[in-house]
């Protein structure tokens, strides 16, 4: 070893706290980094490859009834590889773990052995008998969730009937990587289910002999996307097709590809913060040791090192701090992978999820450490290159304060000498102080932004369960009733009000903006079921015109009086122009509202509904779940507090630990700062102190010099990260809310005062220790020496 | 010379001894100390380098502790002292003067002063103890716009400020050129007569006990000998 590498040793040794804290906070940076990169390639990697191994279909076309020979016209489409027709709808089935029905899709299997889109992956049990129109797959996660294993019986209401199916096996499928009720954003496995059965037996309960309802549709390489889809569209239109639509609006795929860019966003944002308060960190401690070594450097030079080589001493250290900290980030990264996979795998059913270290990003992780320090470490450098031998060995001169602020007028002329201390020393290195009070504010930022978002759910989950929907619960009825039946519902006993609503599929047009969706069709002055203003306040809906959620209206790029085309995708198909009479908030989904008799006479199908809000009375769920049974219309029954509760849980869940890790990564860089500052400022003013002491200041009072200086740097990194914080909230707000759903920024005085407690906790620790550190100096030393 | 106390010394020191370290690598720095000084005295420590005349001004200046033995400054006891008291002693009687002046490079020489007369009981305004060492015209300098011995005047005059009992100056010429380090030591004296302020001096330069009343000189951590001075020199006839 020789004496500079013996020397590097034993000075990391003597920094070793401060080494410790710069290293945590690049080891949180790389962490971060290589745990989002991982998963943005574990995730897109498991998903193409389930894709690609199950043929998931590139175009999806429901259509109401298509006669068979329709397939071979699709086919004929230039662009289309291949094109497979099935049989899909919706049934509910009783299970024994729950009062009601549960709402199920049913889709059916083709015939033949040969490979088919949208293949299901078996994962127990044996694939239905063609021949036996009683046996049926069941989707995995269904079946866990309510014990349901292969040899059970299922009691199964389709089209209005109700029989006994036997269950010969359970599997995944790429469609339902992601999925939930319907009209439901978050995932619960035990309240949506899907049966694959045998075509015949399907199309025999469903009255679809010969027919289709929704073609699959894979594309050759190159093909235009638009071009097929409207072609499809051409072909389906006559026999009452909502129009085709790809993958990307698919919403399994949807949450799936919308998770993987999010994760892509952050992770080239989030961990640059964390490496550019280490570069600042390296700076000032290696600035402070070339500083305090500069007559060591004068020495070394004398005897014939070179620049370069002292340098290198430097960065070296510089290096060995980066590295151990990327080391550490990388191992990190890996165990919060890990960590993670259980939480990814709970939401994303996807066959298999192994956490791959990406080596390009371990690399380019400890390739942006070793920049970082290098840029540290070298502006701290710059020192050494300006100084001969001579002029390094030669005690530097007093620190020159005679261009500072002279505090002789006004209040200034009060303060006391400990005070202008502090002051000056502030104002002498007005860039270290920024340097820190940015620093801090940044960790605080990120911290406070997460909280934000984290509370700003909790208002979408009360504004859209409590506020918007007031009802218990949603009927869904298997095809469009009358308005007989919604009186039949508010003459039972148990329900106290019944609201119809009439759900409409549409495409939106504005110019070249085009948006697949439905509209709501609600009654005059419902109670359950609102629209609501930014005020929250009900928008009465006009007998012309539409009402747009503030989303749709941002998708569309359309105001209040624009006009808008509208095709309708349902009984009589008509394309029509309406004008936006209002514009409604909303936080989930996109939803379009009109007068429920204007959308009726629209689609030329007037009183009639697709569901209906209803209202219990207290104690009368059981007896309403048992009526209910008895309605062969009803396709099945949602409750309003079992969606509230997965999202809440969801929320729970993530915003725990979210909250900690916020808080965890705000302390990590806070502490990092403080105590770096702190201890860089009391090895320069260890002489200073010393001589306070001697002077007869108390531990206190001298360690207020020191510890005021921190303390303003804080205080002014408190509402500069308060600020930054807000700021980013929206920034996170407006870059993640979708048409699926959006973000609420709202004002959140809790964040706020969990961020700034976690700033201030860390600033007061670090500052303890430093103070502890004061109190043990021998003042005798310090007075020897010259600095 | 005036005493002005009733006693009749400042300091009465009883077999002080100061180890540092433990075993075999222990440094004997003080090996058994008996010594009075008397009030208003000009005391001045000679001796070789590790000869033990820091470590006695240290425990004398409530700066270190003694490992054994007694230090009387006046009625109180140096060594049964908490640290907090000790830093009333030095906050209330005692005043240094270093060899690196150990002013604050972030206050003028004004504010150096007044750092200490804000928590001394009984100062003299900082203009007052300016003037004393001579620098009035330089009142509102930093330290980085003053001469070495322009700096260790300020540092007298903070020293000198709180009109203290014992001025402790360790090497206080031991950067300055002669002429430069002679004003220093005149300035000292000035103190001495005007404020009757006991003195302890430590310096490598013999020619400066002729201005003490009393001359300690130290080897390995002893004192060697005590030489009493009728005739003190004032600084201007001082040569080194």
């Amino acid at each position: 070893m020789t004496p500079l590498h013996a020397k590097l040793m034993r000075d990391l040794w003597r920094i070793k706290a401060q080494a410790a804290a710069i290293m945590v906070v690049i080891a949180i940076g790389v962490g971060l980094q290589i745990m989002m990169t991982g998963f943005v390639s574990s995730l897109t990697l498991t998903r193409d490859a389930y894709y690609e191994r199950h043929q998931l279909a590139d175009i999806f076309a429901p259509v109401v009834r298509a006669p068979n020979y329709v397939e071979s016209r699709l086919a004929d489409i230039p662009g289309i590889r291949t094109v497979e027709t099935r049989l899909n709808s919706m049934a509910s089935a009783k299970v024994d773990t729950r009062e009601f029905s549960i709402s199920m899709q049913v889709l059916s299997l083709p015939l033949h052995g040969r490979r088919h889109l949208n293949e299901v992956r078996l994962t127990q049990g044996r694939m239905p008998d063609a021949q036996r129109p009683d046996e049926i797959l069941l989707l995995e996660s269904f079946a866990t969730a309510h014990g349901i294993a292969p040899g059970a019986q299922l009691e199964v209401t389709l089209h209005g009937v109700r029989r006994w199916y036997s269950v010969v096996g359970t599997a995944q499928s790429p469609e339902f990587i992601y999925f939930a009720a319907p009209g439901e954003f978050i995932p619960d496995d035990a309240r949506f289910g899907v049966i694959w059965m045998g075509r015949p037996a399907l199309a025999a309960a469903l009255d679809l002999e010969g027919a289709f309802n929704e073609a699959l549709v894979s594309l050759l390489r190159g093909a235009n996307k638009d071009a097929v889809l409207d072609q499809i569209d051409q072909v389906l239109d006559p026999f009452g097709a909502p129009g085709a639509f790809g993958l990307e609006d698919f919403q399994s795929d949807r949450f799936l590809s919308e998770e993987i860019s999010g994760l892509e966003v952050t992770s080239s944002t989030v961990p640059p913060v964390f490496m550019m308060v280490a570069a600042f960190l390296l700076y000032i401690v290696t600035s402070r040791m070339i500083t305090a070594e500069r007559e060591e450097i004068g020495l070394v030079r004398a005897f014939g090192y070179s620049k370069r080589e002292v340098a290198s001493h430097y960065l070296e250290l510089a290096l060995f701090i980066a590295v151990t900290g990327a080391a550490l980030g990388c191992l990190l990264g890996v165990l919060l992978g890990r960590a993670m996979v259980p939480v990814y795998t709970t939401y994303y059913k996807l066959p298999f999820l192994l956490f791959r270290l990406e080596f390009a990003s371990f690399a380019s992780g400890l390739l942006l450490s070793i920049t970082v320090a290098t840029l540290g470490g070298i502006w701290a450098l710059r020192g050494i290159f300006r100084l001969t031998p001579a002029q390094a060995m030669r005690p530097p001169t007093p620190p020159d304060f005679s261009h500072s602020f002279s505090f002789k007028k006004g209040v200034f002329a009060r303060l006391d000498q400990p005070t202008r201390m502090v002051l000056r020393r502030l104002m002498r290195q007005p860039w270290r102080m920024l340097g820190a009070v940015i620093g801090i504010a940044s960790g605080m930022a990120l911290s406070l932004a997460m909280l934000i978002i984290y509370d700003g759910f909790d208002v979408a989950i009360d504004r859209t369960f409590n506020v918007v929907d007031r009802s218990d619960a949603t009927v869904s009825f298997v095809q469009n009733v009358p308005m007989r039946t919604i009186y039949d519902l508010q003459g039972m006993e148990g329900i106290s009000h019944a609201e119809p609503v009439r759900f409409v599929p549409v495409v939106f047009r504005n110019g070249l903006r085009t948006y697949k969706g439905s509209i709501t069709g609600l009654s005059q002055a419902p109670i359950l079921h609102r629209a609501l203003d930014k005020g929250l306040q009900p928008i009465a809906l006009p007998e012309r015109g539409i009402v747009l959620s503030t989303p749709l209206a941002d998708e569309l790029d359309v105001a209040v009086g624009d006009t808008l085309m509208l095709e309708i995708r349902e009984g009589r198909q008509q394309t029509v122009m309406t004008q936006v009479a209002g514009i409604a908030e909303s936080l989930l989904g996109a939803p379009a509202y009109m007068d429920l008799a204007a959308l009726g006479r629209q689609v030329g199908e007037p009183n009639r509904f697709s569901a209906a809000y209803i209202a219990m009375r207290d104690g009368a769920q059981s007896k309403v779940y048992a009526d209910l049974k008895d309605m062969p219309a009803v396709a099945g029954i949602s409750l309003r507090s079992e969606a509230e509760e997965a999202f809440q849980k969801v929320m729970d869940e993530g915003a725990g630990s979210a909250r900690f890790i916020m808080g965890a990564m705000a302390f990590a860089i806070t502490f990092g700062i403080v105590y770096n500052v702190a201890r860089v400022a009391q090895d320069e003013s260890a002489r200073d102190l010393a001589s306070l002491r001697v002077l007869g200041f108390r531990h206190s009072e001298a360690a207020f010099v020191l510890l005021g200086e921190l303390a303003v740097v804080v205080l002014l990194a408190l509402p500069l990260g308060l600020w930054m914080g807000t700021g980013l909230s929206h920034l996170i707000a407006q870059g993640f809310s979708t048409d699926l759903y959006q973000i609420p920024v709202i004002f959140a005085p809790k964040a706020y005062g969990s961020s700034i407690s976690v700033v201030v906790c860390a600033a007061v620790v670090s500052g303890w220790l430093v103070q502890r550190r004061i109190r043990s100096t021998d003042i005798t030393l310090a007075l020897k020496t010259r600095e | 010379m005036t005493s002005v106390h009733d006693t009749d010394h400042a300091f009465k020191v009883q077999g002080l001894t100061k180890t540092y370290g433990e075993g075999h690598s222990a440094v004997h720095a003080l090996r058994g100390a008996d010594l009075e000084i008397g009030d208003g005295e000009i005391v001045v420590l000679l001796g070789a380098s590790g000869s033990g005349k820091s470590t006695l001004l240290n425990i004398l200046g409530g700066l270190d502790r003694a490992t054994s033995g007694s230090v009387q400054f006046r009625d109180q006891d140096l060594t049964q002292m908490s640290d907090r008291a000790l830093t009333n002693y030095r906050r209330r009687h005692v005043g240094f003067v270093f060899q690196f002046y150990n002013l604050m490079p972030s206050l003028t020489a004004r504010e150096n002063v007044e750092l200490v007369t804000e928590i001394a009981e009984n100062p003299i305004t900082a203009e007052r103890a300016l003037e004393l060492v001579g620098l009035t015209k330089r009142i509102d300098h930093f330290p980085a716009q003053l001469s070495g011995g322009e700096q260790q005047r300020v540092a007298i005059a903070r020293a000198v400020a709180k009109q203290p009992d014992v001025l402790f100056c360790d090497e206080p010429t031991g950067a300055l050129d002669s002429t430069t380090g002679r004003a220093v030591l005149r300035v000292i004296q000035d103190v001495n007569e005007a404020l009757g302020t006991t003195v302890l001096l430590i310096t490598h330069a013999a020619a400066t006990a002729a201005m003490a009343d009393r001359v300690i000189h130290f080897a390995d951590g002893q004192i060697q000998k005590v030489e009493l001075n009728k005739n003190r020199l004032s600084a201007e006839e001082i040569h080194w």
